[in-house]
C-alpha cells in the first residue's frame, strides 16, 4: 500500500450561472483589479491509502460522483499524488 | 393518513408543517431521521430548513443518509412524498426528482412572498386547484435557483413534470417574477410519480389563516 493524496477538483458546468463568482469579480472590479472573467471551484484533498495510483484515482472518483460533485451541474476532476 | 414528516439536524420547518397539516386535520408526526420511517408511515413531507448546515450543497448530506433509502422505497410504492424549500434540495440531490437547487441568482438569501402559476392540476398536490390557477406563497431560500442541463429540462417539460413556476399575479411568467433566476421558471417539479412533488415555496406557510394567505392548503391536502 502506498500513501497518495487525491485532489478532488469540482466545478460549475460551463455555461451554469455562478453568482457568488460573479459577485467576486465585482468586488475586485471595485477594488481596481483589471480582470475578464472569474471562475470559483471547490478542491477537496483526500488523502488515502491505495496500491497504485490508479486505484487512488479510481476511489477518489466514486466520491466524486456519489457525494462531492452533483453531476447534474458540476464538472470534476481527480489529480493524484504521492504522499 | 399518518404523514411521517423527517427531522434532520437542522430542519426549522418541520414543526411548521406538522401545525399546518392538523389544521387540516391530518394526522402528521415528526420523525427523528436515526429512528427511521414508522411502520404506519402514509405519507411523507422532507420539511425546510439547513440540514446539517448545508454543507458541502444544500441537502447533499441528508440525501445520503439511510432514511432516504426508505424514503425512495417508499416514494417508488406510491406513497406520496412532498419536498419543501431544503426539502426540495434533498429530494433532487437524493435523484427523488431531477434537477438541482443552486445559488440564487442575487446570491442573497430571499423571503419573501412570490405567486405560482398551477401547471397541472391532475396531481393530488394541485386537485384543489385549476390549470392556469394563480397562487401566493411564500419563498425563503439562498439556493433555490432550479437548474438542469437543456435536453434534460425539454425532457421534464416534454413529460409534463413541473408542477409549479414562478409568474407575475398575472400568470405570466418573466424575468422580474422569477425570484431566484430559475430557468423556465420552475418552482416545482414531480418525480416519475405524480405522487412525488418537491417545490422551493412553503405551502405549510400559506396555511394557516392567521399569518396570511392560505393558498397553500391544496399542497398540503395531497395527504387527505
Amino acid at each position: 500500500m502506498t500513501a497518495y493524496t487525491a485532489t478532488v477538483t469540482v466545478r460549475l458546468k460551463h455555461g451554469v450561472l455562478d453568482p457568488e463568482a460573479e459577485t467576486t469579480k465585482q468586488a475586485l472590479e471595485r477594488l481596481g483589479f483589471d480582470l475578464e472573467d472569474l471562475r470559483s471551484a471547490d478542491r477537496f484533498e483526500i488523502d488515502l491509502e491505495a496500491d497504485s495510483a490508479d486505484a487512488a484515482r479510481e476511489r477518489a472518483d466514486e466520491m466524486a460522483e456519489r457525494l462531492l460533485a452533483n453531476p447534474t451541474i458540476h464538472d470534476y476532476d481527480v489529480e493524484v499524488d504521492e504522499r | 393518513m399518518t404523514v411521517s414528516i423527517v427531522r434532520f439536524g437542522g430542519s426549522n420547518c418541520d414543526r411548521d408543517a406538522k401545525r399546518a397539516l392538523e389544521h387540516l386535520g391530518i394526522d402528521a408526526e415528526i420523525v427523528w431521521h436515526e429512528d427511521g420511517l414508522p411502520a404506519d408511515t402514509e405519507g411523507i413531507v422532507l420539511p425546510g430548513g439547513f440540514s446539517y448546515g448545508d454543507y458541502l450543497r444544500a441537502g447533499a448530506m441528508a440525501a445520503r443518509s439511510p432514511i432516504m433509502e426508505s424514503v425512495r422505497e417508499a416514494a417508488s410504492e406510491g406513497v406520496p412524498v412532498l419536498g419543501v424549500c431544503n426539502g426540495a434540495q434533498i429530494g433532487c440531490e437524493s435523484g427523488l426528482t431531477d434537477g438541482a437547487f443552486t445559488t440564487n441568482e442575487s446570491a442573497r438569501f430571499q423571503c419573501e412572498h412570490v405567486y405560482l402559476r398551477v401547471e397541472r392540476a391532475d396531481t393530488p398536490w394541485t386537485a384543489a386547484y385549476e390549470e392556469g390557477d394563480v397562487i401566493e406563497i411564500p419563498i425563503a431560500h439562498g439556493e433555490g435557483r432550479y437548474e438542469i442541463p437543456d435536453d434534460r429540462l425539454a425532457k421534464l417539460e416534454d413529460d409534463d413534470r413541473v408542477l409549479f413556476r414562478y409568474c407575475d399575479e398575472n400568470g405570466e411568467t418573466n424575468p422580474a417574477a422569477n425570484p431566484n433566476g430559475s430557468k423556465n421558471a420552475v418552482a416545482g417539479v414531480l418525480g416519475d410519480r405524480d405522487t412525488v412533488a418537491v417545490m422551493m415555496p412553503h405551502p405549510e406557510r400559506a396555511t394557516l389563516p392567521d399569518i396570511g394567505p392560505t393558498d397553500g392548503r391544496g399542497v398540503l391536502r395531497a395527504f387527505e
